[in-house]
C-alpha cells in the first residue's frame, strides 16, 4: 500500500487528483477476523455442546425428579359443586366440597399449593387486553376509553373495578388444607401474601388514595360475577386487599397457555409443618364457586417442592439429554466422514 | 453566406449509416445529395481549416443516435426474483391468514363458544364463522411481518454501498488521466457477479488505436528484436534503453524503437535500408501539417500509414510536405524534392499501393507496398532466397500477432513508362469500365518486383488486456467481439489478445452473401462442433418441434471442442433474420469466442438482444465510442471506456472506467462480492423474518387462534415487532452485507473459477429460497416449542408461576433474537470491527432497551404503551429461561453448522474445491507472483497493415485538398482552389 503511494503524483494541491483515498474502508481492507469451518472448530463445538448438553441435562432431570409433587383433579369430585354452578341464579349458595388424599412420604421443604386450570384460554387476544392498567394503578380514569368491554359499567352506568373480563373472571374457589392426625383435623397454616411479583404488588397495582379504602371505591361497583367487592378481598389484611390483593395480582398476570397453574398458598412452616408436610392423610376443604364444566374446564389443585430449575416438569431435562445425545452422535459421525474422506483423499494423491 | 437561400428535401431520419438520398434546391437548380456529401455525428475532418456545412439531422434525428436504440430501465434478475418471491410469500400470508381463520372459525364453535360465561363474543360477532372471517383480517395484519418491507430499502442500501466501493477503488483508478472508476447506475451490482457473456468493442476498448512501427525486415537481416550479451533476446519494458534519435532534428519524440542495429544501419549507408526508408517515406498517402517549424503532424488515412511514415521520419527520411506533383523528403538532413508521377491506390481486391516517383537525380522506380500473400506473386524470381527469409521473418512477425506489410520496388524504363502512363491518362479519362481498364494497368505495371522486405505493425492493445481475456476465459465467461473494422484486422486483434489461437480446433468464418449460404454455413459449423446436435433426440430439436411461437431460451451446449466463429456485418444481417436467429445463436454459444467484424452500432445491439432473448444469461456490453452506445443500453450491464473517443459511451454506461483491464477487477472482485453479499442479504433476511413470523402462527394455534393486531397479544410484546426489523436485526445484516467477503480480492483474481457460482446463480435462487423457508419454519418450531416445553406445568425456582403470558413473551423474543444473531455470525465471514460492533451493538442494545421498557418509570408515566413492567427482571433472573434459551439456540444453529460443513465435505461445489485449496495455500508463504508470458506460437500469416477501404490516392493527385499549409517546405505554389469542396454535415 505504501509503495503504491509513492506513484501518485506529487502535484496533489494544484490539481485536486480524482483518485480515491487510501483507507483501509474504502479499499474494502478492513482488518478481519476470518472464522471458518474447520473440521477442528465443527468437531470441537459438536462435543463440547454435546457433553454440556448431556451433563446439563441429566442434571436437570436428577433435580425435577426430586420435586415431591401432589396434583388432584376435582371438577369431576365435585361434580355436585358443579352441576350447582352450572346455573348462574344459584350463584349466592354456598358449596362445599371435600377431597382426600394420602401422603406415604414427607413432604419436606417448603411446600407450595397451587390451582391449576385446563382448557381455560386465558391468552385468548381479546381476554388479555380487557383491563384498564391505569384503573389497577389507582388513578382516575375513564374506563369506558378503555378494552374492558363489555364488563365495563353496569347498566344503570356505575363503573366496575376492576374492570374486564380477567378481573370480572377471576379464579375465587376457596381452597383450605387439613392434616388428619390421629383423628384430629389440624388446618394447614397456609400464607396467602408474598406470592406475587414484587413489581406487580408494589409498582403495578396500586389501591386509590383515600382515607379508607371503602371510600376510595365509592361510586364503583363489584364485577358482574363477583360475589364482593374488591375492597373486601381480604378483610383481615389491609396490604392485602383491593387491587392489591396477592390472588387478584397473580389472576391478572395472565397465562400464556390455556394449560396453567398459579401459585395459590404457602404452606407456613411451624409447628407440624415445620419441615414441611408430614406423611399421613390430607383433606382439601374447597369452597366451590368457580364454574368450568360448561366449557370443559377442569380445575387442579396442586402441592409441589421447588428446586432451583423450576418444578417437576422433566421437559427441559430431557430435551437436553436428547439434544446432547444427537450433537455427540454427530460429532461421531462427522469425525468418521472426515476420516474416510481424507483415505480416500491421500490414496487419491498416491 | 447569409444571402443563401436554398432548399434540402431529404428522407426522414433514419438507421442507415451507408445511404443517404436528398435534393438541394439552390436557385432554381437541382443538385443530388448522396452519402458521399453526408459527414455523419462524430466525424472529425482533417486538413480542413474550416468549411461551410448545413445541418440536416440534428440531436436525437442523427444517424448514429438512430442507431442507438431505446433506454431501458435496467432491472437485476435478483430484482424480478425478489418481485416474484415476494408475490410467493403474499401467497404463503394468505394461506397461513386461512389456515388460522378456519382454525379459529372450528375453535370459536367448539369452545370459544361455550367459553362466552368469561368472554363474550365482540359486538356484531354471532356466529363462528364470521369471528373465523374477521381473525383472518386480523392475522394478515399480524403476520405481515413475513412480507419483508423493509427489504427493498435494504437492498437498496446494500447497492449503493457496494456501488461506492467501486467508486472508491483505487486498483481501477488511471492515473494517467486522473479517471477513478465509476458506478453509474447503483442498482445492478450483484449483476456483475453473474455476468456470462462479454461484448466488446474493438478499437479503444481492446486497442489503444495507436499503430506502433515494431518490426522491420530488410534484405533478410531482422530488426527489432533486443538481445543482451549473451544472444539472448530480452523482453522489452519500461527500462530498455531506447534508441537515440538525437542526431536527427525532425524525430518525433513520441516514436520509441529499441534495436541500435538498425539505426547503425542506416548511418552505415547500408544501401538497401535507405531504399526501405526511402520507399515508406514516399508510398503513402499521408497528408502531413507543420505549423510550426520542425514540428511535424501526419494526417493519415488509417493509422498504420502514419506509423509506417512516422518510422522512416525517425530513421532520417523525413516526409516534409507534399503537392500534387511532388513529395520532398529530407533525407539524412538532405532535403530532396522526389516528382510524383502515379499512385496506383489501394483497394480491397489489390491489397496493395504504388507510387512512382522521379528522383532529383532522375531515376523512376516504383515503390510498392501490400499484403504479402499478393505480393509475393509479383515478385521478380531473382529474389527467391531473399523471399525465403523475408518469409521466415514474417511468420515470425505473425507470431505475435504483429500487422504486416511487404514492401518492393522497381526502377522502370524511361520509354515504357512513357507509354504506360499515356494509356494511364486514356484510361483514367475513359467514360466506360475505367475501373477494369486501370486496374489492368495497374497490374501490367506492378510485376517482377524486387523484394525490399517486410514490416511489422503493433496494433497496440490496451496494457493487460491478454491477461485480462485470459482470466476472464477462465471464469467462463464468453467474449463476443463486435467491431466495426474489417476481417483481418478483427481476427489479427482476436490472435494478438489472446482471444484465438492456434490450439482452438478451428475458427469458423461465416461470410455468406445470402441467406442460405449462411445457413449452411452455420450448420456445417455446428455440425463439426456438435454432430450430435441435429439428430432428433436431441434435446433442443424436440423443444423446437413441439413449436411455439415464443421465443425459447436455449439451454447451454457444449462443443467438442474449443472453437472461435468468425461472421461479417452483411452475413450477420442475414443471420439476424427470423428463424436464421436460432442457428446463430446455437453455433455461436457453443464458440468460445465470437468475432462479429464490419458490424453497424444497430447490429451490435441486436447482437446482444439476440443472446438476451434466447440465452438465461447475463450479458456485459464495454466499449468507448457513440457506436457502441446501442449495445451498451442493451445489454444487461453496459460499461464505457472513459478513454479519448467523447463520452457518449460513458454517459449512457452503468459502469466506467478507464482501461479494459479493470474489467476483471469489476467483474472477479466487485461483482462477485457484490452478488455473494446480497445472495447472503436476501437468504439471511427471508430466514430471520420467517422465523420471526411463524412463531405467531404456531401460538394460534394454542391461543384460540385469536391474534389480532392489538397492544400486547401477539408472541411479542408489540414493542419488539416495531423494533425487530427496525433496530434489532438491521444493522448486523447490513455489516455483513457490506463488508463481506469469502476470499480476498488476491484470490479472486488468481482463482477466477470461483465467478462460476454466480454466472449459474446457484447462491440465491428459488431453491435457496424454500430452503430458507424451511430453515425458517424449523427455527420458529424450536422456538415456540421449547420455551412452550420449558415453560408448561411448572413454576419457577421461587415457588411462583413462571408461564404468564408476558414471561413467555420475553423468552421467545430473547430465544429469537440471539438465535438470529448468531446465525448472522455464523453467515458473517469475516468479521471487521464494525460487524463485532454491530452484532454486539444490537445484543446490548435489545437488552437495554428491553430493560428500559420494562422499568418502573416508564410504566408509571406511560402506563397504556409498557404494560410489561417487571417481566425482565423477574423472568431473566431465573436459570430453566436462560437454559431454554441456550438450547434453542443450539437445536437452531448447531444442525446449520453441521449441514454445511458436511456439504462442502460430501457434496463439495467446484467452488468449495478453490476454496479448500486457498485455505490451504494461505498457509504456505504466498506464491511468488506468477510471471505469466504469453507465449504466441501461431503461425498464422497475419493481416496487413491497411485498415479502410479506399485509399485517397486520386484525391492527392488532383490536389484538391491541397493548400500552402507547409511554408517551411521548399516546394512551388499551387492554386488553393479547396475552397469550393464543402461539406454537407449533419
Amino acid at each position: 500500500m505504501k509503495n503504491k503511494m509513492s506513484f501518485l503524483p506529487q502535484e496533489g494541491e494544484a490539481h485536486p487528483s480524482r483518485c480515491p483515498d487510501n483507507s483501509a474502508f474504502k479499499q474494502q481492507k478492513l482488518p478481519a477476523w476470518k472464522p471458518q469451518l474447520t473440521i477442528a472448530t465443527v468437531l470441537s463445538s459438536f462435543f463440547v455442546i454435546g457433553v454440556f448438553c448431556l451433563s446439563v441435562g441429566v442434571c436437570l432431570i436428577l433435580s425435577a425428579n426430586s420435586v415431591r409433587e401432589v396434583q388432584i383433579d376435582y371438577s369431576d369430585k365435585c361434580s355436585d359443586c358443579s352441576k350447582l354452578r352450572e346455573n348462574s341464579s344459584n350463584w349466592n349458595k354456598e358449596c362445599h366440597c371435600y377431597v382426600n388424599f394420602t401422603l406415604k412420604e414427607d413432604i419436606l421443604g417448603d411446600v407450595f399449593m397451587y390451582y391449576g386450570l385446563q382448557n381455560f384460554y386465558q391468552n385468548h387476544r381479546r381476554y388479555v387486553m380487557s383491563r384498564s392498567d391505569a384503573q389497577l394503578l389507582g388513578r382516575n380514569v375513564n374506563i369506558q376509553k378503555s378494552y374492558c368491554t363489555p364488563f365495563t359499567t353496569y347498566k344503570n352506568g356505575t363503573p366496575m373495578a376492576p374492570c374486564g373480563a380477567i378481573a370480572n373472571s377471576m379464579f375465587n374457589d376457596t381452597i383450605d388444607l387439613y392434616y388428619n392426625l390421629n383423628s384430629s383435623v389440624i388446618q394447614v397454616p397456609l400464607l396467602k401474601t408474598g406470592n406475587s411479583w414484587w413489581t406487580d404488588k408494589n409498582v403495578k397495582f396500586r389501591n386509590p388514595k383515600s382515607y379508607n379504602l371503602s371510600s376510595a371505591f365509592a361510586g364503583t361497583a363489584r364485577p358482574l360475577y363477583w360475589q364482593k367487592p374488591v375492597y373486601l378481598l381480604d378483610e383481615q389484611d389491609e396490604r392485602n386487599t383491593g387491587y392489591i390483593n396477592d390472588d387478584f395480582i397473580i389472576w391478572m398476570r395472565v397465562s400464556a397457555f390455556a394449560t396453567f397453574r398459579n401459585l395459590y398458598r404457602r404452606v407456613r412452616r411451624i409447628r407440624w409443618f415445620a419441615d414441611g408436610l408430614p406423611a399421613g392423610n390430607y383433606t382439601f376443604h374447597i369452597s366451590y364457586n368457580f364454574p368450568v364444566s360448561k366449557f370443559k374446564g377442569r380445575k387442579h389443585v396442586i402441592l409441589s417442592t421447588v428446586v432451583w430449575s423450576g418444578g417437576s416438569n422433566p421437559f427441559l431435562g430431557i430435551a437436553y439429554v436428547v439434544t446432547g445425545t444427537a450433537a455427540t452422535l454427530t460429532g461421531f459421525v462427522i469425525t468418521a466422514i472426515h476420516l474416510k474422506l481424507r483415505k480416500k483423499k491421500t490414496y487419491f494423491q498416491k | 453566406l447569409p444571402s443563401f437561400t436554398g432548399e434540402v428535401k431529404c428522407e426522414a431520419p433514419n438507421n442507415k449509416l451507408d445511404k443517404f438520398t436528398g435534393t438541394l434546391t439552390l436557385r432554381g437548380e437541382k443538385y443530388a445529395l448522396d452519402n458521399e456529401k453526408m459527414l455523419l455525428r462524430g466525424c472529425t475532418i482533417r486538413n480542413t481549416d474550416w468549411c461551410f456545412g448545413l445541418v440536416i439531422y440534428a440531436g436525437p434525428d442523427t444517424k448514429l443516435m438512430q442507431n442507438s436504440g431505446k433506454t431501458t430501465f435496467k432491472r437485476t434478475s435478483i430484482d424480478r426474483l425478489m418481485n416474484v418471491l415476494v408475490l410467493v410469500i403474499f401467497a404463503f400470508l394468505a394461506l397461513m391468514c386461512l389456515i388460522l381463520a378456519i382454525g379459529n372459525g372450528i375453535w370459536e364453535h367448539d369452545k370459544g363458544y361455550y367459553f362466552q360465561v368469561y368472554l363474550p363474543w365482540a359486538e356484531g360477532v354471532n356466529s363462528a364463522s364470521y369471528s373465523g372471517f374477521l381473525m383472518f383480517w386480523s392475522y394478515v395484519i399480524i403476520l405481515n411481518t413475513v412480507v419483508p418491507i423493509s427489504l427493498y430499502v435494504s437492498v437498496e442500501i446494500i447497492r449503493l454501498g457496494n456501488s461506492f466501493y467501486i467508486d472508491w477503488d483505487r486498483k481501477m483508478y488511471y492515473q494517467v488521466n486522473d479517471t477513478p472508476a465509476q458506478a453509474r447506475t447503483t442498482t445492478l451490482n450483484e449483476e456483475l457477479g453473474q455476468i456470462k457473456y462479454i461484448f466488446s468493442d474493438k478499437t479503444g476498448t481492446l486497442t489503444q488505436n495507436i499503430m506502433c512501427f515494431n518490426k522491420c525486415s530488410i534484405n533478410g537481416k531482422s530488426y527489432g528484436d533486443v538481445y543482451d550479451m549473451s544472444g539472448q533476446r530480452i523482453e522489452i519494458n519500461e527500462n530498455t534503453e531506447k534508441v537515440d534519435f538525437s542526431y536527427n532534428q525532425l524525430a518525433d519524440p513520441k516514436f520509441a524503437f529499441y534495436d541500435h542495429s538498425l539505426v547503425e544501419a542506416v548511418k552505415l549507408n547500408d544501401v538497401p535500408t535507405h531504399r526501405f526508408f526511402r520507399l515508406l517515406s514516399l508510398c503513402h498517402t499521408v497528408m502531413p501539417e507543420e505549423k510550426k517549424e520542425g514540428n511535424l503532424v501526419y494526417q493519415a488515412q488509417s493509422p498504420d500509414e502514419g506509423a509506417l511514415v512516422t518510422a522512416a521520419r525517425n530513421f532520417g527520411f523525413v516526409f516534409r510536405a507534399r503537392t500534387p506533383e511532388t513529395i520532398t523528403v529530407v533525407e539524412m538532413g538532405e532535403t530532396k524534392v522526389y516528382k510524383l508521377l502515379a499512385i496506383l491506390d489501394f483497394n480491397n481486391v489489390r491489397k496493395r499501393m504504388s507510387v512512382i516517383v522521379r528522383s532529383p537525380e532522375g531515376e523512376l522506380t516504383l515503390y510498392c507496398k501490400g499484403a504479402d500473400t499478393i505480393l509475393y506473386e509479383l515478385l521478380h524470381s531473382s529474389c527467391d532466397s531473399l523471399k525465403e527469409e523475408t518469409t521466415e521473418h514474417l511468420n515470425e512477425f505473425a507470431g505475435e500477432a504483429l500487422r504486416t506489410l511487404v514492401v518492393a520496388y522497381k526502377n522502370l524504363d524511361e520509354d515504357y513508362f512513357q507509354d504506360w502512363i499515356r494509356r494511364h491518362h486514356e484510361a483514367s479519362t475513359a467514360l466506360e469500365g475505367r475501373e477494369e481498364k486501370l486496374s489492368e494497368l495497374y497490374e501490367e505495371i506492378e510485376k517482377d518486383l524486387m523484394l525490399l522486405g517486410a514490416t511489422a505493425i503493433e496494433d497496440k492493445l490496451q496494457d493487460g488486456v491478454p491477461q485480462t481475456i485470459e482470466t476472464l476465459a477462465k471464469a467462463n465467461i464468453k467474449i463476443w467481439v463486435l467491431t466495426g473494422d474489417k476481417q483481418e484486422t478483427a481476427m489479427n486483434i482476436g490472435y494478438s489478445c489472446n482471444l484465438l489461437n492456434d490450439d482452438m480446433e478451428d475458427v469458423f468464418i461465416i461470410e455468406g452473401h445470402t441467406s442460405d449460404d449462411v445457413l449452411n454455413e452455420l450448420r456445417n459449423a455446428r455440425k463439426k462442433m456438435k454432430p450430435d446436435s441435429f439428430l432428433d433426440s436431441d434435446e433442443i430439436n424436440i423443444q423446437f418441434d413441439k413449436s411455439s411461437k415464443k421465443p425459447k431460451i436455449i439451454p447451454d451446449e457444449q462443443a467438442n471442442g474449443v472453437y472461435g466463429l468468425v461472421i461479417t456485418g452483411h452475413s450477420l444481417a442475414y443471420a439476424l433474420e427470423g428463424n436464421l436467429e436460432v442457428e446463430l445463436v446455437r453455433t455461436a454459444c457453443m464458440c468460445k469466442v465470437v468475432i462479429c467484424c464490419r458490424v453497424t452500432p444497430l447490429q451490435k445491439a441486436q447482437v446482444v438482444e439476440l443472446v438476451k432473448k434466447y440465452k438465461k444469461a447475463v450479458t456485459l456490453a464495454i466499449g468507448d465510442g457513440a457506436n457502441d452506445v446501442s449495445m451498451i443500453k442493451t445489454a444487461h450491464i453496459g460499461v464505457g471506456i472513459s478513454g479519448q473517443e467523447g463520452m457518449q459511451a460513458v454517459l449512457s454506461s452503468d459502469f466506467s472506467f478507464a482501461q479494459f483491464r479493470y474489467l476483471q477487477r469489476l467483474l472477479l472482485v466487485h461483482g462477485r462480492w457484490s452478488y455473494i453479499r446480497m445472495c447472503k442479504f436476501l437468504k439471511y433476511f427471508f430466514y430471520k423474518n420467517f422465523a420471526f413470523t411463524l412463531v405467531h402462527f404456531w401460538y394460534g394455534f394454542f391461543s384460540g387462534f385469536s391474534a389480532q393486531a392489538s397492544p400486547a397479544s401477539t408472541v411479542y410484546d408489540e414493542w419488539f415487532i416495531t423494533l425487530y426489523n427496525l433496530v434489532y436485526t438491521s444493522l448486523p445484516v447490513l455489516g455483513m452485507s457490506l463488508f463481506d467477503q469469502d476470499v480476498d480480492d488476491r484470490w479472486s483474481i488468481l482463482f477466477p473459477q470461483l465467478y462460476v457460482p454466480g454466472q449459474q446463480n446457484l447462491y440465491f435462487n428459488k431453491i435457496v429460497f424454500v430452503k430458507c423457508m424451511l430453515q425458517g419454519i424449523y427455527s420458529s418450531l424450536i422456538l415456540f416449542f421449547i420455551p412452550y416445553g420449558a415453560m408448561y406445568n411448572t413454576m419457577r425456582s421461587d415457588g411462583k408461576a413462571i408461564a404468564d403470558y408476558q414471561s413467555f413473551a420475553l423468552m421467545a423474543q430473547t430465544c429469537l433474537l440471539i438465535v438470529v444473531s448468531v446465525q448472522i455470525g455464523l453467515d458473517t465471514s469475516y468479521w471487521t470491527v464494525v460487524n463485532q460492533f454491530f452484532i454486539w451493538g444490537s445484543l446490548s442494545v435489545y437488552f437495554a432497551i428491553t430493560f428500559t421498557m420494562y422499568s418502573d418509570g416508564m410504566y408509571l408515566i406511560f402506563t397504556a404503551s409498557f404494560p410489561f413492567v417487571g417481566t425482565a427482571r423477574n423472568t431473566l433472573g431465573q436459570p430453566s429461561v436462560w437454559l431454554a434459551i441456550f438450547l434453542s439456540i443450539t437445536l437452531c444453529v448447531l444442525p446449520v453448522v453441521g449441514f454445511r460443513f458436511l456439504k462442502a465435505q460430501l457434496k463439495p461445489t467446484p467452488s468449495d474445491k478453490v476454496l479448500l485449496k486457498i485455505n490451504e495455500a494461505k498457509k504456505r508463504p504466498p506464491p511468488p507472483s506468477p510471471k505469466r508470458r504469453l507465449r504466441r506460437t501461431s503461425t498464422r500469416r497475419s493481416g496487413y497493415a491497411f485498415s479502410h477501404q479506399h485509399g485517397f490516392g486520386a484525391l492527392i493527385m488532383s490536389g484538391r485538398n491541397m493548400r500552402p499549409k507547409s511554408p517551411f517546405a521548399t516546394t512551388g505554389t499551387f492554386s488553393p482552389n479547396s475552397d469550393k469542396y464543402k461539406h454537407k454535415g449533419l
